[in-house]
């Protein structure tokens, strides 16, 4: 068997890790295994080593080996050679892999920091356009209909502003 | 700006003036950022990345932190100018290997730089002497506000800011300090810490080499995840996490003198008679004879005034810096050469250590440093 990292060296390393319930498998020869640190097994991150070993078969396992980034045309296979995506939507494409993926990763699983202004302001945006929209359902329903025309006047100026 | 004229100046993070100077060099961070819609630059197509390039470019160029900056497409670098931006830490090595379709922009202090297609569309950092790095990260983060309002980054409102590598998707924010632990290394505590703070999610790495082949006993410590963590929760829990690293360290350094004093005074002697006799020295070996030399004026064993000249030899002595100054490209015994000499030279006026004020530990031990 041949060291996963070097792909030259024989195996002399095998290690197994279970994450979430999924077995990790990686064999490493003597010397990949020591520049890993794997000799030191309380101190050694297996993320880093999972990217682009364990990583390829996650994403395989999640959207199939076949399917390919609409955007961008790259693949699982082609994750496999780099432990790069390709673009943007590469994180919906193959969604389903890498969320465990991720998940294993990563300390949580949703992002709670900085948003850009931009998109702040947009979610804003929203949050009060369905504000209004539940407002005028229910004025409608209550047959106060001046108020409703109030809602519906407010809702159309928000809904043509461009929201930036 | 042109690239000596940037090399010119040291850098500020070189300066040690920071808060906590003594232990903690420097403090970093980067963050990630993507254009929404292009591929990100390992994947993207050569015209795509030049066009990518061009629309961050202006962007960047025209920010107020970088009037008066260096900015320069890759391929007009030589390798060595990119090396020694490399021992700057102004650019990382994978940037290094950049050529067409990438860029770097600089500020003339030195506590910003932004590279333009590396593993991300950009890669920005910001880098300050000393233990500060909320103020580092206060500096990135305007740059950052700015950027984002020309530019459309790859945004997910569940995974947050999204890039090439999963490992940094979320805050997109590598956050660090590098840290000299000579005493911590001595005293065979290192591993302990090391193994402990990997525990807590963040990172210890040796600075030259992995592992525990740390050189100059210089050390990296780093959030290692980006998802579920907010920019300043990840950076209040590395800032106390150091505070703890250098709680440990000085207490190490003062265990050092109270219990091997004789082994202490051994190894900072050694490596003053080495630093100024040796006629041909590896970066390595003059990494680690520095380290105790720093550890010596630490402590006393030298004037304080003689700090400036130890800090600016770790630098000096890297491989690039010392083909850069001697305008030539050299082989690895002239350079080992080259670096004897200019060691010995700039420690002419180095006195010698004064061990004056601590005196040689009692019942005679001192001349079995390791006795049982």
């Amino acid at each position: 068997m041949t060291c996963d990292v070097c792909k030259n060296s024989d195996a002399t390393v095998f290690l197994t890790q279970i994450v979430e319930g999924k077995m990790q498998k990686v064999n490493l020869c003597d010397s990949c295994a020591k520049a890993k640190g794997v000799d030191d097994p309380t101190g050694f991150a297996l993320a880093d080593l999972l990217l682009g070993l364990g990583a390829a078969q996650e994403i395989e396992r999640g959207s199939g080996s076949s399917q390919r980034c609409p955007a961008c045309g790259f693949s699982q296979a082609d994750f496999k050679k780099t432990g790069r995506l390709g673009c943007a939507q590469c994180y919906e494409t193959f969604s389903e892999g890498l969320n465990s993926l991720l998940k294993a990763m990563h300390k949580g699983t949703h992002h709670t920091g900085k948003v850009p202004a931009r998109i702040a302001r947009q979610v804003e945006r929203e949050n009060a356009l369905k504000i209004l929209q539940r407002d005028l359902q229910k004025a409608v329903a209550d047959e106060n209909y001046e108020s409703a025309a109030q809602i519906r006047d407010q809702l159309r100026q928000l809904e043509t502003s461009t929201g930036s | 700006m042109k690239i000596d004229t940037l090399l010119g100046h040291p850098s500020d993070w070189l300066r040690g003036d920071g808060p906590h100077h003594q232990i903690v060099i420097s403090s970093r961070v980067r963050f990630a950022r993507n254009l929404r819609t292009r591929a990100f630059p390992g994947w993207a197509k050569k015209a795509e990345r030049a066009q990518i390039l061009e629309e961050i470019k202006p962007q960047v160029d025209d920010l107020p932190e970088m009037q008066d900056a260096f900015s320069e497409y890759m391929q007009e670098l030589t390798a060595l100018d990119k090396q020694v931006l490399v021992e700057r830490h102004l650019i990382s090595r994978e940037q290094a290997a950049k050529n067409a379709g990438s860029a770097v922009v600089i500020n003339k202090r030195q506590t910003l730089s932004i590279m333009i297609n590396e593993e991300d569309h950009l890669r920005m950092q910001a880098l300050r002497s000393g233990l500060q790095l909320k103020n580092v990260f206060k500096l990135l983060d305007k740059v950052d506000c700015a950027l984002e309002q020309k530019l459309d980054f790859a945004f997910h409102p569940r995974l947050g800011y999204l890039t090439a590598c999963p490992t940094n998707v979320g805050t997109g924010m590598r956050a660090s300090a590098m840290v000299h632990l000579p005493a911590l290394v001595l005293s065979d505590q290192i591993n302990q810490i090391i193994q402990a703070v990997n525990k807590i999610g963040l990172a210890v790495r040796g600075l030259y080499g992995e592992g525990t082949e740390a050189m100059g006993n210089l050390f990296q410590v780093s959030n290692q995840t980006t998802l579920g963590e907010k920019e300043d929760e990840i950076i209040t829990r590395l800032n106390q996490v150091i505070e703890k690293i250098i709680e440990h360290e000085q207490n190490a350094r003062q265990l050092l003198l109270q219990k091997r004093l004789s082994t202490l005074l051994d190894q900072i002697g050694r490596a003053f008679g080495i630093l100024t006799h040796a006629h041909s020295m590896t970066s390595k070996e003059a990494l680690n004879l520095l380290s105790f030399m720093k550890l010596g004026v630490d402590l006393g064993f030298f004037p304080d005034g003689h700090r400036p000249v130890i800090d600016e030899l770790f630098m000096e002595t890297q491989p690039a810096h010392l083909q850069k100054n001697s305008q030539q490209k050299l082989q690895v015994e002239e350079r080992d050469a080259l670096r004897a000499g200019i060691i010995r030279e700039k420690l002419k006026q180095f006195p010698e250590p004064d061990v004056g004020p601590n005196p040689e530990p009692e019942n005679g031990s001192s001349e079995k440093p390791d006795d049982e």
